[in-house]
């Protein structure tokens, strides 16, 4: 699965994306960021705040609930800032 | 519909010209408002001077959020041309940053128009602002709730 990570969460994490082979057990937007947590401090510094942790898959708006359906794409960012 | 994501600066007379000779080729002379909205870098962020401003974006999931945010704009009005232009990129005070243009027939639908795209824009569309004081470390935007609480106007 392609990860992306935009703004502060890109800057904690330390990359804007990467690919990374998802364990069967994962299969909500939830269960992932638990498990990137388990990954490193930096992953747990991106999502200490996990209300302030928008999530995107195939490039729409999704909440943490919602399962990923082996998704190829998603996206981690903060609330949004343009205009 | 013109969707545009770009680092270059935009030149609002020229965008307005080419939505209405858009009009025109169809051979229609039936715009009778055309509305603009135009977002700006501000020198102050809060009580704080800033020296300047670099925005992200989410190549892809921009555009198609901003399809879906002007397909729906146009379900809601009568209207006859949209423009969506964002600048992305260093951007310095006083600064163009976002352009939007409605045409329509009439002027109320026009001005509702570019209100709806805006507040949808500035909830939905995956941008990030990051703003460099005169002095110390740069800080990404905190989204506002006010923002959040204009998209509920909207509600059918």
């Amino acid at each position: 699965m392609k990860i992306l990570y935009f703004a502060w969460v890109r800057e904690k994490i330390g990359k804007s994306q990467e690919e990374l082979e998802i364990p069967n057990s994962v299969s909500t937007v939830a269960d992932l960021i638990s498990w990137l947590e388990t990954k490193g401090p930096e992953y747990r510094a991106a999502f200490e705040n996990k209300e302030t942790n928008n999530s995107a898959i195939k490039q729409s708006h999704v909440d943490h609930r919602t399962p990923l359906n082996n998704a190829s794409e998603i996206a981690f960012f903060p609330p949004v800032t343009g205009g | 519909m013109t969707i545009r994501i770009q680092t270059e600066d935009f030149d609002i007379t020229k965008e307005i010209n080419l939505l209405k000779e858009e009009r025109s080729k169809c051979g229609k002379e039936d715009v009778g408002a055309i509305v603009t909205f135009t977002g700006t870098v501000r020198d102050m962020a809060g009580k704080t001077p800033i020296s300047s401003m670099s925005l992200e974006h989410y190549p892809g999931m921009t555009e198609k959020q901003l399809e879906a945010i002007a397909e729906e704009a146009n379900k809601r009005w009568p209207l006859l041309g949209t423009t969506i232009i964002h600048r992305i990129g260093e951007l310095n005070p006083g600064d163009n940053i976002v352009l939007v243009i409605t045409l329509s027939s009439h002027r109320h639908a026009a001005f509702e128009a570019a209100d709806f795209l805006m507040d949808f824009l500035k909830s939905k569309a995956p941008f990030w602002k990051k703003e460099q004081p005169l002095e110390g470390e740069a800080n990404w935007v905190d989204a506002r709730d006010s923002d959040k609480k204009s998209l509920t106007r909207w509600e059918k």
